[in-house]
């Protein structure tokens, strides 16, 4: 081998600063972000503009870091699922080794960082979220049951919670609400994906819902959490976070992904097969859309609470 | 003068150098804003007993 072809070799597989950027997974810190920033808003009390800037950038880090953790712990997982094959460690920008050691860094980094910010409830509970995604979900749940992500869907509820024990430095029963909205559509919203997305997981040898219990299953349990969702959601509009923009929102919101779940559940795999999976695409971009309204409803309530209009 | 083409692979490791330094950047002026706001709000000051002493 000449040194020509080992720069070669090297120069398409040594990794960029994007590479090393994309094992914090950029698309799900941006819902993090999101949540956590509309946890810290609608808390009660005030934080210094900066020190909130703070607490949502610490956040997305810590969150981003159990990201690169279970990339190093599921490259192999990865690599067969062509979804995930292009991830930085399976594609050999990025060694596991690497990624396991950014995961840690950033992992303490985050935690004493967003503790000194601002509280240490709100650093305990990040370091309990990035525990419960990474040792609970990615090391136990995901490859042993196919209740992976009802359980394991906790880990992306926890940035709303975080958001507001920085601010109030506790637990509420609004924080505690807006992790179960979160924790009650993460199911929905990943099993119409798991339809569509047909082969992956049992390539890999996930136990998904769909690959051990059958698509009919699925196709059930999309349809009660979403009406047990429904409930959660709408109540919340009578709690101190709801209000009547709230509860328009929810209303409308949830009575479209009611009747998309009914859809799904009535459907036949040969009627989803004859036109590509539409419903449950549909569905599942309105899943997206579902959690940023009502987010964003939560945090038009509080915004516009000191002019008299938000709330009840 | 240069003495070697510029490859590829230089230009990446110029980016992820650039990354790493303007993160630490970040990271020194996170650190001072943080400080200055702490500091402002009084976070830091004495207790009133030692203040007198």
């Amino acid at each position: 081998m000449s040194d020509a072809s080992i720069n070669t070799q090297a120069s398409t597989n040594e990794a960029g600063f994007g590479d090393y950027f994309a094992l914090l997974k950029p698309r799900v810190m941006s819902l993090v972000v999101f949540t956590a920033a509309v946890g810290l808003l609608a808390a009660p009390g005030y934080v210094h503009p900066f020190v909130a800037f703070c607490a949502i950038l610490f956040i997305a880090v810590g969150g981003g870091a159990s990201g690169a953790l279970n990339m190093w712990w599921d490259a192999d997982i990865d690599h067969v699922m062509k979804r995930t094959q292009n991830r930085p460690i399976p594609s050999g920008k990025v060694e596991p080794g690497e990624a396991m050691a950014i995961g840690v860094a950033l992992s303490g980094f985050s935690v004493v960082m967003l503790g000194l910010a601002t509280n240490f409830v709100a650093a305990g509970l990040l370091a309990f979220t990035i525990f419960f995604y990474v040792v609970i979900y990615t090391m136990w749940l995901k490859r042993w049951t196919p209740q992976n992500i009802v359980i394991g869907g906790a880990a992306g509820a926890f940035p709303p919670m975080i958001g507001w024990a920085a601010v109030t430095g506790g637990v509420s029963v609004e924080s505690v609400l807006m992790f179960t909205l979160i924790f009650m559509w993460t199911p929905p919203h990943f099993w119409a994906l798991c339809l569509f997305m047909k082969s992956d997981y049992k390539d890999a040898g996930v136990p998904m819902l769909h690959v051990t219990h059958g698509r009919r299953s699925t196709r059930n349990h999309i349809l009660v959490y979403t009406l047990l969702l429904a409930i959660i959601a709408v109540g919340m509009a009578f709690t101190g976070v709801g209000g009547p923009i709230y509860l328009a929102t929810s209303l409308v919101l949830n009575a479209l992904f009611i009747i998309g779940a009914v859809a799904i559940w009535r459907r036949s795999e040969e009627a989803s097969e004859a036109d590509g999976f539409k419903r449950e695409k549909s569905f599942f971009g309105l899943s997206l859309l579902y959690l940023f309204l009502h987010f964003g409803a939560i945090l038009a309530e509080s915004a516009l609470a000191p002019y008299g209009l938000g709330g009840w | 003068m240069s003495f070697r083409a510029e490859h590829e692979i230089h230009k990446r490791r110029f980016g992820r150098n650039l990354g790493v330094a303007l993160v630490l950047v970040g990271f020194i002026a996170i650190v001072f804003g943080l400080t200055v706001v702490k500091v402002t709000r009084g976070d830091y000051e004495p207790e009133n007993s030692v203040m007198t002493n």
